[in-house]
């Protein structure tokens, strides 16, 4: 076991013990603790294609709300339980990240990020007009009270929140380390001469947007159950793929720490800001921290740490 | 259900409506298609001309055209000193791909989230003598609410046209993403024609902002919207065709004056992203390209 594997194992147990017991009795942390964990996870998805592949998705909103979309499905058709909404969800946004892949084989560069952007809008007015799910006034989705044995049923979904982060955590850096993600970084600096080393670009290329649609899938999932009630501009908001860059931007795109690291930082300072002062500020304090960082440091925080302290990897 | 009453209507609708698209576009037209640089806020500069064309009309009951034009020269200087900016921080150091799209998106949300800040989410309007209007001509109704911004965009269009057409510094902006060294072989700084470039790119803002709070009420997030319709409509006319920018636009226009007479309003969003990718995958160099 390494000392990744060890801080992982000793996260979930923390996890398990604070969710479990009454050692935090105000649920407020949870609400706040879960939506820092789902930006933990929307990050790290984000960075597998954008960080190591160097594919800009402007549509990581419309990834997130499929998967929520997904759920409401499930929930409107068999009442499924959460533990079946997630990795159905996950499977319907690989599946489209798949698609997305196919798209690079035409698009490049800034086409591509626009046409994520593109997608984003035609799934969003789909979801307007599909009354199943809904429409534009929104569905209803009624949470349990509780659930044994951690008592609130928010303290559940942020416990099974934060072992999704893990796992896409874990993901990431299995893919940073993996011959697969050299073959990323290749395609990153240069996709020509990667492809004329030998490196099976576009495979490589769907199984990166296919894992990436996956998590972010995920992460949508268990969105209804934590709102309660979803509608196409809440769960389309562009805030999700603002954060879904930002993040990974300010923490550093090229280690799996970086994406974590600034969702921990942001997302916990919205979460601040969201109480203390405003929504609208919050998301300011967002645009302004990523066009900073984007400007003065384009190698995030783990690249300031990596220059000032020296150390290497 | 389908008449050629609503036809006919449709149609002029969507041509008065593309002709409005081609004042949006013109500005992305010249930023991204002349100069390569991937200017992800256009539509969020087009909102801020359409709120200062607000403001001068609630406060002191300017025309909104007028003020729009009179704002002009100052977006032309905030256009110079974002350019300058982007310039000195990421095209300088070869650095412009991903991260000056991201700083791009990250100021398209500043401009959005000040704008909810200072004037709420709240619909706006404006108050002008040839708003409401209407002329009957047989069974064609032309509301003059659009004839007037269609009208005011061409000429806008046509001025830019002639200019870049025309003089010496137009071209070079013509020129400036086709042959760089061949432009300071002629004595002319390419950092420079770039920047009076964009500088021209974010002025045409300010006017289109004005027609657009014409046209329909607005709110801060709109501007997302036409994100789709900008790119959609540059991309299809082909990237350095300011020509084939029209064009694109007033099919945009009839397409989605169509569909939502048709289908219904409510999938009116969808045509310009639908377009904007059929174009990407299916002809990247656009109707005209080059």
């Amino acid at each position: 076991m390494t000392r990744f594997w060890i801080g992982a194992v000793a996260v979930i147990a923390a996890g398990l013990l604070l969710a479990m017991t009454d050692i935090i009795a105000n649920s407020f942390w949870f609400f706040a603790a879960y939506v820092v964990l789902q930006y933990v996870v929307l990050a790290t998805a984000w960075n597998i294609m954008g960080g190591y592949m160097g594919y800009v998705n402007f549509g990581s909103a419309g990834f997130f709300a499929i998967g929520a979309y997904t759920a409401i499905v499930m929930y409107n058709l068999i009442k499924a339980p959460l533990l079946v909404m997630i990795p159905l969800s996950g499977v319907v946004c690989g599946l489209m990240g798949l698609g997305m892949g196919y798209l690079t084989l035409r698009l490049r560069g800034v086409y591509f990020a626009i046409g994520t952007l593109a997608l984003a809008v035609v799934l969003e007015t789909l979801m307007v007009n599909w009354d199943y799910v809904g429409g534009a006034t929104g569905a209803y989705v009624i949470r349990p009270r509780e659930m044994e044995p951690f008592g609130d049923y928010v303290k559940f979904l942020t416990f099974v929140m934060l072992v999704l982060a893990v796992i896409a955590v874990a993901a990431a850096r299995w893919v940073e380390r993996a011959k697969f993600g050299r073959g990323l970084h290749a395609i990153r600096d240069d996709e020509l001469a990667a492809e004329c080393a030998g490196i099976p670009t576009l495979r490589l290329k769907l199984i990166a947007t296919t894992l990436s649609g996956f998590l972010m899938g995920v992460a949508g999932a268990p969105f209804p159950l934590y709102v309660g009630f979803v509608e196409p501009v809440s769960a389309f908001n562009l805030a999700y793929a603002v954060n879904a860059i930002a993040m990974p931007m300010i923490g550093g795109t090229t280690m799996w720490a970086g994406p974590v690291i600034g969702a921990l930082l942001l997302g916990t300072a919205q979460q601040i800001a969201n109480v203390t002062i405003s929504s609208e500020l919050n998301l300011l304090i967002v645009g302004l921290v990523l066009v900073l960082f984007v400007t003065l440091a384009p190698e995030g925080i783990v690249g300031l740490v990596r220059k000032y302290f020296g150390r290497g990897r | 259900m389908f008449t050629f009453e609503l036809l006919w209507n449709a149609l002029v609708a969507g041509v008065l409506l593309g002709g409005f698209y081609a004042a949006v576009s013109l500005g992305l037209s010249i930023t991204f298609g002349q100069l390569d640089i991937v200017n992800i806020s256009h539509p969020a500069f087009v909102i801020l001309g359409a709120y200062i064309a607000y403001m001068g009309n609630e406060w002191w009951g300017f025309d909104p055209i007028l003020t729009g034009v009179a704002a002009a020269p100052f977006f032309y200087l905030i256009g110079v000193g974002t350019y300058r900016f982007y310039y000195e921080a990421f095209e300088r150091r070869d650095d412009e791909a991903l991260r000056g799209l991201a700083f791009f998106f990250g100021v398209m949300f500043i401009v959005e989230v000040v704008l909810i800040m200072v004037y709420g989410v709240d619909f706006r309007s404006v108050q002008a003598p040839y708003i409401g209007g209407n002329w009957e001509i047989g069974m064609i109704g032309i509301p003059t609410r659009m004839f007037v911004p269609c009208m005011v965009s061409l000429v806008m269009f046509a001025a830019v046209y002639l200019y870049l057409a025309r003089t010496f510094t137009g071209r070079a902006i013509l020129a400036v993403s086709q042959d760089r060294l061949a432009l300071e072989l002629m004595a002319a700084d390419p950092v420079r024609v770039k920047q009076v470039g964009f500088g021209l790119g974010i002025a045409t803002a300010a006017i289109a902002g004005a027609l657009l709070i014409i046209i329909i009420p607005i709110e801060p997030s709109v501007g997302r919207l036409y994100i789709g319709q900008v790119f959609a409509i540059v991309v299809l006319g082909g990237l350095g065709s300011i020509t084939g920018t029209l064009v694109a636009a007033l099919i945009l226009g009839v397409a989605e004056s169509l569909v939502s007479t048709f289908y219904g309003p409510s999938w009116a969003p969808a045509v310009a992203f639908s377009v904007l990718l059929l174009a990407l995958a299916v002809r990247p160099q656009g109707l005209f390209g080059r």
